[in-house]
């Protein structure tokens, strides 16, 4: 099996996702903001307005905090981008996509196939995950133009609202599909199959820990 | 006397460095795991990942977005002086940081634990870390600056003399399991084993051996290194490789450090060092002589002595 690229807007249309599929590997052209913990809590629990028309502009949140600066002019300047392990925004991405209409989220790692199917699939949303990880510097090759960054006095550079304008800005691999099925979840289930055989002859440690597991096929988000 | 200016300079283009260059004893390491690859999405990760290399160096921009948590490790001889002494020292350590954020730039990454406050420099409370040893002769410094990520990757544990070997494969083999899946560790990566010392130096031990040894090292111990030879295989044979999809590159090298422990203990930590394993080296000499590699050389027999006083000579000669 070889990879099929794909190129996206980031305010897809249904049928653009639709035709989407496990392990393909699309690049972004479009706007796309960033967006974790700290601009979900000031949206969400402080309800601040959030400064952007959603999804018309952007139906693309980044799991991102890039590695930019705010020159004394004003201006930017950003070099590596790369994502962040999504798992820990859970608590916050079903509000957050009731709210902004998001089709692709993008980050580290994606979700479990429970979140896609409560959540993502009812909204018509898929997870496209960053390559490696940390192909920073070939997705900073992707940032046409920094247009704004929102919030940076607020909660800081890593935590800000950095919107980009994308241009062939990958890769990035399609980690969920409208069925709910997860890509690392398959994988995981793959390699499983062979894990007896490496833990043959391991001893479980003497002193045990609280919630501790041994079923390998278990993870740990 | 070593020039503080001198310092603070080549401190700056270490940061630099370590952000943009990704090491070549790393790069051959995953040159050779590339070429193994079976898997066809492993493979187009890790094909990536060398393309990506070579962005970062082109443009002079950061490899990787984040940036990690920047820190130092400084090695003295015992004869080096330093402009304006240590707390002088410290503090172009903690001005180059903050101006190496700015410049390069690197992502901000430390903040407050409770409060959140990012003061968008990577200083503040205890950050940067800057850890010191020392060496018999020498009127030289060795400035290292280390850029790991810091989430996932990494778990200690307390174990005993009766968990044996097997106890030790079992905690390792978990922690890759734990922190592979979904490639949370960003492997294929250098792991770090720390076994012995106190806790918390258990843990600085398993550190130091996944950031401040290189791929191709070898503890002078050689029932040690074969243990580093065999850990490197298991975790390959595993069947998970970049991202965690199917593959058969996990590990590209498997570093061991011990340390002398509680008799009734043997605590272990394991650490991974991601696919942007980001260390640069540099050696300053009194007359202002820069010096720099990437081998941080950091355990050397005197960090490993076992004697009460150094006695090089007799060392040498068991």
């Amino acid at each position: 099996m070889s990879v099929r690229e794909v190129t996206l807007s980031t305010t897809p249309t249904p049928e653009d996702i639709a035709a989407l599929r496990l392990g393909d590997i699309v690049y972004l052209d479009g706007l796309m903001y960033t967006a974790r913990e700290g601009v979900y809590m000031r949206a969400l629990e402080d309800k601040a307005n959030i400064p952007m028309e959603l999804p018309s502009e952007s139906a693309a949140n980044f799991h991102c905090s890039p590695a930019a600066r705010i020159n004394a002019d004003g201006s930017f300047s950003m070099g590596a981008v790369t994502a962040t392990a999504s798992f820990r925004f859970a608590k916050w991405l079903p509000e957050w996509m009731d709210k902004t209409g998001a089709k692709l989220i993008i980050g580290k790692g994606g979700m479990s196939s429970k979140d896609y199917k409560s959540y993502f699939v009812p909204n018509g949303a898929v997870y496209l995950s960053t390559v490696g990880y940390g192909t920073g510097a070939l997705l900073g090759r992707g940032v046409e133009t920094v247009e704004a960054v929102h919030w940076h006095e607020e909660l800081g550079l890593a935590q800000a609202m950095w919107v980009i304008r994308c241009r062939r800005m990958g890769p990035f691999i399609v980690a969920s599909d409208l069925d709910g099925t997860c890509l690392f979840e398959r994988e995981n289930a793959k390699i499983a199959e062979g894990i007896d055989r490496v833990y043959e002859g391991t001893r479980p440690a003497v002193l045990k820990r609280y919630g501790e597991s041994d079923d390998r096929s278990d993870e740990v988000i | 006397m070593i020039p503080l200016a001198t310092l603070q300079r080549t401190a700056e283009e270490l940061m630099a460095k370590a952000a943009i260059e990704i090491p070549q004893d790393y790069l051959d390491g995953l040159k050779r795991a590339a070429a193994t690859e079976e898997g066809d999405l492993s493979s187009f990760v890790l094909k990536a990942m060398l393309d990506n290399y070579e962005a970062a160096k082109e443009d002079r921009s950061a490899m990787c977005g984040d940036t990690g948590v920047p820190r130092w490790f400084v090695k003295l001889g015992n004869e080096a002086r330093v402009e304006g002494g240590m707390v002088a020292l410290e503090g172009a350590l903690r001005r180059a940081t903050a101006q190496a954020t700015f410049d390069v730039p690197l992502r901000p990454n430390r903040v407050h634990p409770l409060w959140r406050t990012d003061h968008d420099n990577n200083v503040g409370i205890g950050a940067p870390e800057i850890e010191y040893a020392h060496e018999p002769e020498g009127d030289w410094i060795d400035l290292i600056t280390v850029h790991k990520g810091g989430l996932f990757g990494t778990d200690y544990r307390m174990l005993f003399p009766s968990d044996g070997v097997q106890g030790i494969k079992r905690f390792y083999l978990d922690s890759l399991m734990a922190f592979g899946k979904r490639g949370l560790a960003c492997q294929p990566a250098i792991i770090g084993i720390g076994l012995g010392g106190s806790k918390d130096i258990c843990m600085t031990l398993g550190k130091r051996a996944s950031v401040l040894r290189t791929v191709g090292s070898r503890n002078p111990d050689p029932r040690i290194a074969a243990l580093e030879d065999e850990f490197k295989e298991l975790g390959n044979s595993i069947g998970m490789g970049a991202m965690g999809f199917v593959g058969k590159n996990m590990v590209i090298q498997c570093n061991i450090e011990v340390g002398y422990c509680h008799t009734g203990g043997m605590p272990m930590s394991v650490h991974a060092f991601c696919l942007s394993s980001r260390r640069a080296v540099a050696r300053i000499w009194p007359d202002g002589r820069v010096e720099h590699r990437t081998d941080p050389d950091w355990f050397t027999p005197y960090m490993r002595r076992e004697t009460v006083d150094w006695e090089p000579a007799r060392e040498a000669a068991e």
